[in-house]
């Protein structure tokens, strides 16, 4: 099968290239993508990924495999090879540090900006904080995220504003702190994205929601944002 | 919070209302002309056109078109331009003239209108 691998090395190439690599698969087997990437580092190790636990938790290996973003370890090559080519780049959007390495600090920084972690200034009983099984309910497809950032960079409004708006990965995290019955800082987190760009800039396209890998629905959550935004508003 | 002095409402949901209102006007408005026109359209004259534009209701009505369509395109360009000119002064030069467009646009139709 032909691999085309997306190559820069910011110390020795002057731009970045795609480099045409042929690999032989074992056969009646079908790989993850990420087999195929390991296949190439054994006989060129200047290849560099990043990967970690190879069954889709860490959310390390994000990348874009022809022309859809995903993790690696968890995209089979029999799902995203056309013509008998697989082609893979690093996530869009994001600058390269090195072949399929992004630099992250902007989608990071996007994340911290919500504040994802539970404000509470009552004192606690003693116990823990409860909650009933219905307040529970409202966290799940929320806090599943594992923040691979495939949703982010396949956004085009995060592209052209990466600085401005929180990006799909971002406002899920947002809204899972929005919809914690145990948070305390509900106005707080509301007046922080009240303004033209943190949330409004989606324009729905649900690109977000397509590349998933954890089949979460970044989308839906960003209604729910407006709908508080708009009924504290009115 | 991120802050910016040229959209429309100075708050998100505020745009998004605004948008979301006039481009009801603005659907309504169309059904109402193209259904005219469909109504009165095989034979129409100049006196039965003048007529139908002269009434009270249709003026306002034509107003409230013709300030919901300023107040969407602005905020649609803003959006628009604030995706894709990166350059300040570009971007700049570029809403300016929008914004004398649009009060063109808007002093015309009164003049227009009501034909001063």
């Amino acid at each position: 099968m032909l691999v085309s691998v997306y190559r820069y090395n910011p110390e020795t190439d002057r731009e970045p290239y795609m480099q045409n690599v042929d690999v032989s698969l074992p056969e009646g087997k079908d790989l993850m993508v990420l087999d195929v990437l390991n296949l190439i580092k054994e006989k060129d190790q200047s290849l560099s990924y990043r990967r970690s636990c190879r069954e889709g938790v860490c959310g390390s290996d994000g990348m874009n495999m022809n022309g859809k973003n995903g993790l690696a370890c968890i995209t089979p090559v029999s799902e995203v090879v056309k013509n008998g080519k697989l082609v893979v780049r690093p996530l869009p959007g994001l600058p390269v540090v090195r072949d399929l390495v992004v630099d992250m600090a902007i989608f990071y920084k996007q994340y911290q900006r919500v504040k994802p972690y539970l404000q509470n200034s009552s004192p606690a009983s003693g116990r823990e904080r409860l909650q009933s099984p219905e307040e529970r309910a409202k966290l799940d497809g929320l806090y599943e995220c594992i923040l691979c950032a495939c949703c982010s960079t396949s956004c085009p409004s995060f592209w052209w504003n990466p600085e401005k708006f929180v990006g799909p990965a971002g406002l899920l995290q947002a809204y899972r702190f929005l919809a914690d019955s145990r948070d305390e800082a509900t106005d707080e987190r509301l007046s922080e994205l009240d303004d033209p760009f943190s949330v409004f800039r989606c324009r729905g396209i649900m690109n977000c929601v397509s590349v998933c890998p954890k089949g979460l629905n970044p989308t839906k959550a960003i209604g729910h944002i407006r709908d508080m935004l708009l009924s504290r508003a009115t | 919070m991120v802050t910016n002095v040229l959209n429309y409402g100075r708050s998100g949901v505020h745009d998004w209302v605004m948008q979301r209102f006039s481009a009801l006007v603005l659907a309504a408005y169309t059904l109402v002309m193209v259904g005219w026109l469909v109504l009165n359209g095989s034979d129409l004259t100049f006196s039965q056109w003048q007529g139908f534009m002269s009434q009270t209701w249709v003026r306002i009505f034509t107003l409230l078109a013709i300030l919901s369509l300023a107040g969407h395109a602005w905020i649609g360009l803003w959006t628009v331009a604030t995706d894709y000119l990166k350059k300040g002064a570009v971007r700049v030069a570029f809403l300016g003239a929008v914004a004398i467009s649009l009060f063109v646009y808007v002093v015309w139709g009164i003049s227009i209108l009501w034909g001063f």
